[in-house]
């Protein structure tokens, strides 16, 4: 009935992942030159398939979402999403995704996710900052390891997380939200 | 997982905090109804023990304004598993405290308490597998369900995986967003030396709440304690990153392949 609703949904996951790549870039203490052109060089940074899981025995797991306090900065709405023409009890559709570049002060990051059957199985930037030697290097570093993070994610199948209480406010940036997102 | 049964979602702020319901296999009309009056249950637990409400039940009990036996039955359940868990945790676990304000406050169990009773509420209405997070906090029925366990030290990072099939809670303490809320009840300071987070996986959410409460509390003496209760495992993240389980913990602890 609501068509419109998981597509809003999943747009919000890929706000968050974009705020994700942004604490990536911010954790370096480095300081770049602000790239002022808006939408300037971009990299194309390949997609990270989901088939590989590089889960052993070993529990840890890395995932996506967005870590707490990440930035947040710009990047409401969405761009824009394609949407393969699944059919209504077929097999699940798949939805592609692409984020509001957001500005960060490094550059605008874009992100692009695909989703199928509530789950996400692939991401990428398909903007990131470059320019300077500087801007070049964390791209070429925190966009993948993003890339692969959120794939990984999906590679564990949780259903929900438990951790240490969180408040409503808290929530939103936390995975169980991103979760609840992906699935409705 | 399977998408093909259906699958009932929904998220409710309640409590200062967001409950994730997952209800799988939920094609009967009288599941979807159960739903509802579970959310519904949630706000009235709300309503009736909230410290933050001056004029929910627990605050007028709290001012003496009302006798316990003019409280609704949730009330005196509550305070007494309160008292129980009090007993059973040497007072590590305790809904009272010293000090200005409120002296009664049993929101430690409640929410772990509320968000099983919900949980009934929907197995009740023949739905045989249900999944509910309160906060962080997990009840679930029927599965397989996988619950990531966040790592503590690294925010969007899971430290372990839980696979349930079947009746199973799993409850996570740590000093939250906003800083420690677990105090050392003999010192009301944080705990010594406690974990970055301890999560606790028994039958019961109200128990394992409690479990993970006291636990954290407890600091350093916590995993021999747990170590020693039936039907109880645990595992935790330590400050320095490195983690202790229970021994029979690995039973629970999901096999990630590709």
């Amino acid at each position: 009935m609501k068509k419109k609703h998981p597509l809003r949904r999943i747009l919000l996951s890929s706000v968050t992942t974009v705020s994700g790549v942004v604490l990536l870039l911010a954790l370096k203490p480095t300081t770049a030159p602000f790239t002022s052109q808006a939408g300037g060089p971009a990299q194309q940074v390949p997609p990270v398939s989901a088939a590989p899981s590089p889960a052993g025995p070993d529990p840890s797991v890395p995932v996506a979402s967005d870590p707490a306090g990440g930035g947040g900065s710009g990047g409401s709405g969405g761009s824009g999403g394609t949407r393969d023409p699944g059919k209504q009890g077929g097999a699940p559709a798949r939805k592609t995704v692409t984020g509001d570049a957001a500005q960060t002060s490094y550059g605008p990051v874009q992100v692009k996710i695909t989703v199928e059957g509530g789950r996400i199985v692939s991401a990428a930037a398909v903007q990131a900052p470059a320019g300077t030697p500087t801007s070049d290097q964390l791209t070429a570093t925190a966009v993948p390891e993003l890339n692969q993070a959120a794939v990984t994610a999906q590679s564990a199948q949780i259903d929900t997380v438990s951790g240490a209480s969180f408040t409503s406010e808290g929530y939103r940036k936390s995975l169980q939200s991103a979760l609840d997102k992906a699935g409705a | 997982m399977s998408d093909n049964p259906p699958r009932l979602r929904h998220v409710e702020h309640c409590m200062g905090t967001v409950f994730s319901f997952d209800v799988r296999g939920a094609r009967d009309p009288r599941v979807r109804a159960a739903l509802d009056e579970a959310v519904a249950g949630l706000h009235e637990v709300d309503a009736v023990f909230s410290t933050f409400r001056a004029d929910s039940e627990i605050s007028r009990l709290g001012r003496c304004e009302l006798a316990l036996a003019e409280c609704s039955p949730e009330v005196r359940e509550v305070l007494g598993l309160c008292e129980d868990a009090e007993r059973r945790t040497d007072g590590w676990f305790t809904a009272r405290y010293e000090g200005p304000g409120s002296a009664l406050d049993p929101t430690g169990l409640v929410k772990g308490w509320a968000v099983e009773r919900a949980v009934r509420t929907i197995t009740a209405a023949g739905a045989g597998k249900v999944c509910l997070n309160g906060g962080g906090d997990v009840q679930l029925t029927g599965g397989p369900w996988r619950v990531g366990i966040a790592d503590p030290l690294r925010p969007g990072g899971l430290a372990t995986v839980v696979e349930a099939d079947g009746e199973l809670a799993v409850a996570t303490s740590g000093p939250a967003e906003r800083g420690c809320h677990i105090l050392d009840p003999r010192t009301g300071a944080p705990p010594a030396e406690g974990a970055a987070s301890l999560t606790v996986v028994c039958a019961s959410l109200t128990e394992a709440d409690t479990w993970a409460t006291a636990g954290y509390a407890m600091g350093g003496r916590a995993r021999e304690w747990l170590e020693a209760l039936p039907d109880v495992e645990a595992f935790a993240v330590a400050a320095d990153g490195t983690t202790w389980h229970t021994t029979g913990f690995g039973r629970f602890v999901a096999k990630l392949s590709a």
